[in-house]
C-alpha cells in the first residue's frame, strides 16, 4: 500500500506508541481490503460504547490506549452507551453496571473524543457534507451520511474507527470510490408509503431480499428525513446494506445509469410480510419503545402533540430516546415536559438495543422501528412487534 | 510435504499482523467467533458444537479458515493477551476485520492467503513458526 511521508513516520512511531498502535490497524485492515491508499478524514464516530456490548475487554482496552497518550486527531463522537448517563438508576441499572460504564466514557473523554452518545450525530452537529470522507460505526448513522448526505465510509468497527480518529485517515476502498457508490440492484416500489414507519417496512424488506449492496430505489415517492433515518436502520439491521440511492431524493441518484441492472419490485405484500416476521410478540406490549434511531426535535414535537391530554397506563411505560442535543432543544421548546407530564420519559445517550432493556422489569416492547424489534429479542430478550408511531403509542395508554 | 517426517516446509503468504510468534499448530476447519465462543480468562474454546471446544488455545498457533461473529471478537483477543492466554500466532485461509483488529490490538502474528490451504498441509501438533513481517509460516512435523 501506498504511504505518504507523514504516514510513514506514524507506522514508525514519530509521533508516539499509539497513534502508531492506530496506523498499524489502520494499514492492516487497508490491506484486508485490498486498499492502495489511505484517505485524510473529516469526521469519526465510533461504536462500542455500551459496557453491556464490549464488557470488561473493552474497558480494559480503552482505558490502556488513553493511558498511552492515544488522542482524537479530527472530530469524533460516541454511538450510545450502555445508560442515560445521568437517569440510569430509573432505567433499573445497577451501580457496578454504571460505574464500568462511566470508566469507558472517561477513557474515550481522555482520548479528545465527544461524549455526546448518540446515533444520528447528523442531527446534532456532526452533519458532514457532500463528498466528505468520514469513518463513522454506527450501521444507520453510515446508511445516512452515504446516501443523504453524500459523505463517504465505509462501515467501520469501533476499534477501527477510533484508529481513524486517532491517525485521521481511514483505508480508501468500497464506499470511499465512486466505483464502491454504483448501484447494483434496482428496486420498484409499487406500495404506497404513507408514513416514516412504511418507510421502515420498505428498508427492512429490501435489506432482507438483498443482504448486501448498493439499492436504486425507483417509485418510492419523497421520504422525509425522519422517513429515510428510520429506513436506514431497517436497511442495515436485516441486511449490510450501507448505502442507497432514491429517484429524485438522493444526491447522488442522478450521477449514475441504471441500465442493464438486475431489477426488483416490492409491493404491499412485502411490506405485510416484513411487519409480520418482526412481530413475534406473544401477549400486549407492555413497553412502548421511541427513537431507533434517536429521535428527532420534529419527532419529540410530534409525539408531545400526540400525548396531549393522555395518560401512560398504570403498569405500563412509554419510553423515548433521543440525543442530548436534541433533547436539549425539545426541552427548551416544552416537548420533553409534555411527553413526561403523560406519565413517558425520555432517555439521553441510549437506546433500546444497547441498554440492559430485561432489569426494566417490561416483557414485550412495541416499536416503529423495525431495527429495534429486529434485535431487542436477542439483545434483551423482550419479545417484541412493530406498529406506526401512533398506534404503539397508544397502546400503551390508558383507555379514555 | 505431507507425511514427511520430522521435514520443514516453507509456505508464503500475507502478513497482516507484523509480528513473530512459534507455538504447536491447533487446526480446525471451522471458523471461529472470539466473542462467545473462547474464554477470555482461560483461553478454552466455548462454543458449543465447535469441533474444538473445550480445547485451550493457549501459547499455540491456532490455524482456521477466517472469523465469524460479533466484531466485539477483537477486544476478546486483546483481553486473552492480558490475561496471558493469547495464541502465539493466527493462520487463516482468508482473514477477516475481526480476526485483524484483534491481532493487530493483541501483537498476535497473523497470516493468510498461503500458496497451500493451511488447514490442508497443517496438522494439530505441528511445530510452526509464523512471521507477519514477510508472511513466512515454516512448518515441522513431529518424526
Amino acid at each position: 500500500m501506498f504511504l505518504t511521508k507523514e504516514e510513514e513516520a506514524i507506522l514508525a512511531g514519530g509521533e508516539g506508541r499509539a497513534p502508531q498502535k492506530a496506523m498499524q490497524l489502520i494499514v492492516a485492515l487497508g490491506d484486508v481490503f485490498g486498499a492502495e491508499r489511505l484517505v485524510k478524514i473529516e469526521s469519526a464516530q465510533i461504536s462500542g460504547v455500551s459496557y453491556g456490548n464490549i464488557g470488561d475487554a473493552g474497558v480494559e482496552f480503552l482505558e490502556d490506549w488513553a493511558s498511552a497518550g492515544a488522542r482524537a486527531r479530527i472530530r469524533s463522537t460516541l454511538n450510545p452507551a450502555g445508560m442515560d448517563l445521568k437517569r440510569w438508576r430509573e432505567m433499573c441499572v445497577d451501580e457496578e453496571y454504571s460505574s464500568k460504564q462511566m470508566r469507558i466514557i472517561r477513557a474515550f473523554e481522555r482520548m479528545g473524543v465527544e461524549t455526546s452518545c448518540t446515533c444520528t450525530p447528523y442531527l446534532v452537529g456532526n452533519r458532514p457534507g457532500r463528498g466528505a470522507h468520514i469513518a463513522w460505526s454506527e450501521s444507520s448513522a453510515v446508511c445516512y451520511a452515504n446516501s443523504v448526505l453524500g459523505a463517504m465510509t465505509n462501515r467501520e468497527g469501533g476499534p477501527s474507527a477510533l484508529a481513524a480518529s486517532i491517525t485521521g485517515r481511514t483505508p480508501c476502498y468500497g464506499l470511499h470510490t465512486r466505483e464502491g457508490r454504483r448501484p447494483t440492484v434496482e428496486v420498484d416500489v409499487k406500495a404506497e408509503l404513507a408514513t416514516d414507519y412504511d418507510y421502515g417496512l420498505l428498508g427492512y424488506a429490501v435489506g432482507r431480499l438483498l443482504g448486501c449492496g448498493v439499492p436504486f430505489f425507483r417509485g418510492a415517492g419523497r421520504p422525509g428525513p425522519d422517513g429515510l433515518k428510520i429506513m436506514c436502520a431497517a436497511l442495515a439491521a436485516s441486511g449490510g446494506i450501507a448505502m442507497f440511492h432514491m429517484e429524485g431524493v438522493t444526491p447522488e441518484a442522478e450521477d449514475f445509469s441504471t441500465e442493464g441492472l438486475e431489477k426488483v419490485s416490492i409491493g404491499r405484500k412485502d411490506l405485510e410480510e416484513a411487519r409480520e416476521r418482526l412481530s413475534g410478540l406473544c401477549g400486549e406490549p407492555d413497553l412502548a419503545c421511541i427513537g431507533c434511531p434517536h429521535c428527532s426535535v420534529e419527532e419529540l414535537r410530534d409525539l408531545a402533540a400526540l400525548l396531549r391530554g393522555k395518560r401512560v397506563a398504570r403498569g405500563k411505560g412509554l419510553w423515548v430516546w433521543t440525543s442530548k442535543g436534541a433533547y436539549a432543544e425539545a426541552e427548551r421548546l416544552g416537548y420533553i415536559g409534555a411527553i413526561e407530564a403523560a406519565g413517558g420519559k425520555v432517555f439521553t445517550d441510549t437506546c433500546m438495543v444497547v441498554c440492559p432493556l430485561a432489569r426494566s422489569g417490561y416483557r414485550h416492547i412495541v416499536s416503529n422501528s423495525c431495527k429495534a424489534a429486529h434485535y431487542v429479542p436477542s439483545t434483551s430478550g423482550l419479545s417484541a412487534s412493530v406498529a406506526e408511531t401512533r398506534a404503539a403509542v397508544e397502546s400503551v395508554l390508558e383507555d379514555t | 510435504m505431507a507425511g514427511d517426517g520430522g521435514r520443514e516446509q516453507r509456505y508464503r503468504g500475507r502478513g497482516i499482523a507484523k509480528f513473530y510468534g512459534r507455538g504447536e499448530a491447533l487446526v480446525s476447519s471451522q471458523a471461529i467467533s472470539f466473542f462467545g465462543g473462547v474464554d477470555p480468562v482461560t483461553g478454552i474454546i466455548r462454543e458449543r458444537g465447535h469441533e474444538l471446544c473445550g480445547t485451550d488455545i493457549t501459547g499455540r498457533v491456532l490455524v482456521f479458515p477466517s472469523g465469524k461473529g460479533s466484531t466485539v471478537g477483537s477486544y476478546v483477543i486483546y483481553q486473552l493477551r492480558k490475561t496471558g492466554h493469547a495464541p502465539a500466532a493466527i493462520v487463516n485461509r482468508e482473514t477477516e476485520a475481526i480476526i485483524a483488529t484483534g491481532c493487530i490490538l493483541a501483537e498476535v502474528p497473523l497470516v493468510d492467503r498461503l500458496d497451500a490451504d493451511p488447514i490442508g498441509v497443517i496438522r494439530t501438533g505441528d511445530c510452526v513458526e509464523v512471521d507477519g513481517a514477510t508472511g513466512s509460516v515454516v512448518v515441522k512435523r513431529r518424526p
